[in-house]
């Protein structure tokens, strides 16, 4: 994307298009990236409500995995997983390993 | 063209203003010496002589962050303050002159804590002289009038969009009582004309973010264009100047030249202490000695050129300033007299005197001893004290 100079800033700095933070990818921020295991998943959708980003892919009511692209690994979801029987269904890994 | 002739303070004669403009949204917290302007301005609120949404704020910080929040919302928005709580906003006067949001803010100008002291001097308006703002200094209660309603058109014009202080000196003029006039209510009206918004949060046709991360590869263009806006404002300044002419008959530059055309030396003051220098000014003319004053209204963006341009042809001249700037530097006014005459290599000999603190007395004397030591200086070419405080006890 060509950068633009300082005529072409928009005032204020305001954004005036409305979801443009799409595109503006911060996964890459991301230290650890959590991973999703589905047969742990109760699909309580505690994740996706706690999720301070909208990192958490659901489709048709479901848990269907993270959006990496956006999600910063802040491991919230991965804390507020009830899972099942005491097995998260949600882990943090270390990126890169 | 009618006025009505009145004999009111500087805090009444900027609470006039106000009512007359009749802003959308106002939120503030009383501080000495600006209280009396909004405890005017709630009084116009109760009594329906405006409808402005009144929000008594916890703080100054809260004032300055509800008046951010209600003119990014769409609206026309005003508040006043002075010295700590101008302080205590510090973080939020960038976050409305970087979002360009068209508040108007009366600063009442007192001096800075600790030692505490509630009376006029310029420490708090110079302290904020950075900030992005716009500042508009007035030296009488007239002056505080005019300057507040041309305030609200100089932010709201299209090519500036940025907020605007107009400074006033604390008790000298907020609390004196003057004779003045009042411009008609209908006149005000039809000069400041209806607020246009400008990418209002409430258009939820049109939904918008204010305040977004601005990272290394933008900050730098944010900041140029900042600048470059302030560039515009002068000539703006001097545009709503020639309208407000024609409905009040009083003439306003960026600055006000006291005899200086033939004058040889001069002195560069702002606000009150103006009037003071004047009449000393006058008496020496009288005796001869060819004197002159140059008061800057606009502040920030100052003038540079303009200002330089007025001051050259002068053998010296004496900035006197009503804050210091502390670290062996000059007082803030001085530097940039400095700074605008740097281009003229034959310019005035300069000497920066501090006077006024916390409200001591600026005296028709002191005047005297700046202009007579001006005399030796043209006479001889030589500074004894580039600076010196002055009214000051050993
Ligand atoms: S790690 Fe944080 S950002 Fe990523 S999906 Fe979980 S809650 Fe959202
Ligand atoms: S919080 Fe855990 S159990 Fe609940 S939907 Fe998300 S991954 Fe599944």
């Amino acid at each position: 994307m060509k950068l633009k100079g300082w005529k072409n800033v928009n005032p204020g700095a305001v954004c005036t298009e409305a979801g443009s933070a799409l595109q503006f990818k911060t996964g890459s921020w991301r230290a650890y990236r959590p991973r999703w295991i589905e047969e742990n998943c109760i699909q309580c959708l505690f994740c996706w409500a706690y999720c301070p980003d909208m990192a958490v892919n659901v489709k048709d009511g479901k848990m269907t995995g993270f959006n990496y692209d956006y999600c910063k690994g802040c491991g919230i979801c991965a804390l507020e997983c009830p899972g099942k029987k005491g097995n998260k269904a949600i882990v943090m890994e270390e990126e890169g390993k | 063209m009618m006025a009505k002739v009145v004999a009111v303070t500087g805090n009444e004669a900027v609470a006039y203003a106000l009512r007359q403009v009749n802003p959308d949204v106002s939120a503030a917290y009383p501080i000495t010496p600006a209280t009396d302007i909004m405890q005017r301005f709630t009084s116009y609120v109760s009594n329906g002589q405006v409808k402005t949404e009144m929000v008594l704020a916890e703080s100054e910080h809260s004032a300055m962050s509800g008046c951010i929040g209600a003119s990014a919302a769409g609206g026309r928005v005003m508040t006043a303050t002075s010295s700590q709580g101008l302080a205590l906003m510090w973080e939020e006067l960038f976050i409305a002159s970087g979002s360009r949001l068209p508040i108007v803010m009366a600063l009442v100008n007192r001096a800075l804590s600790a030692p505490l002291n509630i009376h006029g001097d310029h420490s708090d308006g110079m302290g904020a002289r950075d900030c992005g703002w716009i500042q508009l200094w007035s030296e009488n209660a007239q002056e505080a009038y005019d300057n507040t309603i041309q305030a609200f058109r100089i932010a709201e014009h299209m090519d500036v969009r940025l907020p605007v202080m107009v400074c006033l000196d604390g008790f000298i003029i907020s609390h004196s009582i003057e004779r003045m006039e009042y411009i008609d209510d209908d006149a005000v009206k039809n000069f400041v004309g209806a607020f246009k918004a400008v990418n209002p949060l409430l258009d939820i046709e049109h939904p918008v973010s204010y305040g977004p991360l601005i990272l290394p590869d933008y900050y730098m263009e944010y900041r140029k264009a900042h600048a470059e806006v302030m560039a515009k404002v002068p000539g703006i300044v001097l545009d709503v100047a020639k309208d407000f002419e024609k409905i009040a008959s009083r003439k306003y530059g960026l600055f006000e030249a006291y005899r200086l055309d033939d004058a040889e030396i001069g002195i560069v003051i702002l606000n009150s202490a103006a009037g003071t220098s004047k009449d000393v000014i006058d008496s020496f003319r009288e005796k001869g000695i060819k004197a002159g004053l140059l008061k800057p209204r606009l502040f920030r963006p100052f003038p540079y050129d303009e200002i330089g341009n007025e001051l050259k042809h002068l053998k010296a001249v004496c900035v006197l300033d009503r804050a210091d700037a502390f670290g062996g530097s000059y007082g803030p006014l001085f530097i940039d007299i400095a700074a605008s005459l740097y281009p003229h290599k034959n310019g005035p000999v300069l000497s920066n005197k501090i006077y006024g603190l916390g409200g001591r007395d600026y005296l028709p004397e002191h005047a005297e001893y700046a202009i007579n030591e001006l005399v030796e200086i043209a006479k001889t070419g030589k500074v004894k004290t580039l600076k010196e405080y002055i009214g000051v006890r050993e």
